[in-house]
């Protein structure tokens, strides 16, 4: 094959490939935002919400959790922990959640830890806000079942 | 060596190899947590531990990229580097910001960091591989335009090659892209979707770009074969890689929010990025069968096939095995993952880096013949150490991703949940750190060939 092929052919092929297929990913990009507010329900994100994400983001725990599959692989996934652990009632996932932060580090030995972060109740009550945002926004029905 | 400002090189790769160590020694002890949770805890918290590794990860291998910029663009270009003092310049500024952010990392609370960077001026922080404090971001982003000023002016005022143009073209790209780990909206799906622009379009975009144009320097020195011959094999290879890979960014797009279109369009696009790999592993066999000269150094050889062979296995095999939209439902974030990411960035990204080094290394310290016998037949085993090892760490982490699948993910009804899966599964963690622990063995190994001198040589040196 690689015969029949000249250099000048691979460069075109390099040049106009990628320039092409950059394109593309540029129109699929603008498409994909026209469409993303009917999926990620943004007109639902309070301030609260947003308190949440900030102290998602200044605790770090990406580092040990998983979002919507991403992040580390060390602690359950929490992008359906709402419906996991608060049955879906907003209410009941809130005292959970409260209770369960004030608890850690469980003292169960061998257990993997999760640190004391000492967050304040409103820093809780926005986490749990921006996790159940969180668990609403449209993923093509991920993960397969409730475990996460 | 050709040129005296090469020697600007040397920094970059000591203090690259440096930090790989680091990573090892943190990817060790997350080996340890992994089974036994109170390990360091709580001094070393598990997130903390894996900022450090993958964060040394990114910045050793940015290290060895600027290393191997320097030392094969004056050669590429038969010119002297633009400014050498700027190269070292930017090597301190690189490594003090690099050494300061993992102390930070290590020495306080991350919520403390993020406050004491003041974070809430311009939040950048808390997300994967973008932990770093946002005035470290900014201080890459200095350093690496200062870095590709100091390139491109070298690439201008000389011979213009297809190697330094891909090259050149991998670096901007990856500086492009960077800028958008300042983009952190308060919508987490806005976030994840542009975070992507970072993270896929360097690891599965312009890093082979980079990643192709070292390896055909390697290969065009160690084999002597026609450059016409091997820059084609070169623009074809980078040619599909980003044709795969910029569509093929869909697959991380299945499940985070992005309409079902990139279901289809990311399992077809990504099914393809396999290809540039199969090609890069036969153009390698190929040019090495067909090669002129057989240098004294054999080992750049051996590093620049085992690349090529490890990142088809780790990026093409072990990418193309979850990358499907049906199967990635069930395998996605799970151990199946993880096994991937090792054997992909190490096959591609370590590799070529020791494959630069081990080429440019002997002939920076004056060895211009290579290392003396005695030292490549160290380096060969930590070669096969190193290789071995992280093709059994991803089985065993393969192993674990299957069971974790088949116990938390397959059932519809009665799946195991999350922690009791993952205590299941400490013999094969377990047999994940033997692995880990006999790398460590092969890195030692590693750098012991670097202080291994000839009989010829001691009587020269004294």
């Amino acid at each position: 094959m690689s015969e029949r092929i000249t250099k000048s052919m691979a460069r075109n092929i390099y040049f106009g490939g990628s320039l092409f297929f950059f394109l593309f990913l540029v129109g699929l990009t603008v498409d994909t935002l026209s469409q993303l507010p009917e999926r990620d329900n943004r007109e639902l994100i309070t301030e609260s919400v947003a308190l949440g994400k900030e102290v998602w983001e200044h605790n770090n725990c990406i580092g040990c959790h998983s979002l919507m599959g991403e992040g580390a692989y060390y602690a359950p996934e929490l992008a359906n922990v709402f419906n996991r652990r608060g049955n879906s009632d907003e209410k009941t996932f809130k005292q959970y959640l409260s209770v369960w932060m004030s608890i850690q580090p469980l003292q169960t030995p061998g257990r993997r830890k999760m640190p004391q972060f000492n967050l304040t109740d409103k820093e809780v009550t926005g986490l749990a806000d921006f996790l159940i945002w969180t668990s609403r926004i449209d993923d093509n029905d991920w993960p397969p079942n409730i475990e996460g | 060596m050709k040129f005296e400002s090469q020697q600007v090189a040397k920094p970059y790769f000591i203090f690259a190899l440096v930090l790989f160590a680091g990573q090892i020694i943190f990817g060790l002890i997350m080996g340890m947590q992994y089974i036994n949770g109170d390990a360091l805890f709580p001094h070393i918290p598990f997130n903390v531990a894996r900022m450090v590794h993958t964060n040394l990860l990114i910045v050793w291998l940015l290290f060895g990229f600027m290393g191997a910029a320097f030392y094969l663009v004056p050669e590429e270009s038969e010119t002297e580097l633009f400014s050498p003092k700027l190269a070292m310049i930017t090597f301190w500024v690189f490594a003090a910001a690099g050494v300061a952010t993992i102390l930070g990392y290590l020495l306080v609370p991350y919520a403390e960091l993020a406050h004491l960077t003041r974070n809430d001026l311009w939040p950048t922080m808390g997300r994967e591989f973008l932990e770093q404090p946002t005035i470290t971001k900014l201080g890459i982003v200095v350093v690496v335009l200062a870095f590709i000023f100091n390139i491109g002016m070298t690439i201008l005022r000389g011979r213009k090659t297809v190697i330094s143009l891909i090259l050149i073209t991998g670096l901007i790209g990856l500086a492009v892209f960077f800028l958008f780990a300042f983009y952190n909206p308060v919508n987490l799906v806005l976030d994840k979707f542009f975070w992507w622009w970072v993270v896929h379009l360097w690891v599965e975009g312009v890093w082979e770009l980079i990643m192709g144009a070292i390896l055909a320097f390697v290969l065009i020195k160690v084999t002597g074969v026609d450059r016409e011959y091997i820059e084609k094999w070169l623009y074809l290879i980078v040619a599909l890689a980003l044709i795969s890979g910029l569509i093929g960014m869909g697959h991380h797009y299945y499940w985070i929010g992005p309409p079902e279109y990139w279901l289809w369009l990311g399992s077809f696009f990504s099914a393809l990025e396999p290809i540039p790999f199969f090609m890069m592993m036969l153009y390698a066999f190929d040019v090495i069968r067909k090669r002129r000269i057989t240098p004294n150094n054999t080992m750049p050889a051996t590093w620049a096939l085992g690349t090529a062979v490890m990142a088809f296995l780790g990026a093409g095999v072990w990418g193309f095995l979850h990358t499907l939209a049906p199967v990635n439902y069930y395998t996605h974030g799970s151990q199946i993952t993880a096994a991937h990411g090792h054997l992909a960035f190490f096959g591609a990204y370590a590799m070529i880096v020791m494959a630069i080094i081990s080429y440019a290394m002997p002939i920076l310290r004056g060895r211009e013949d290579g290392n003396p016998p005695e030292a490549q037949k160290v380096e060969r085993v930590a070669f096969w150490l190193m290789c071995i090892s992280m093709i059994g760490i991803t089985l065993a982490l393969t192993a674990a991703g299957v069971w974790q699948v088949s116990m938390q993910r397959l059932p519809e009804t009665g799946a195991t949940g999350f922690m009791d899966v993952q205590t299941q599964l400490n013999p094969v963690y377990w047999i994940r750190l033997l692995f880990g622990t006999m790398f460590a063995f092969g890195l030692v190994a590693y750098f012991a060939s670097f202080f291994i001198s000839g009989k010829g040589e001691k009587s020269k040196a004294a």
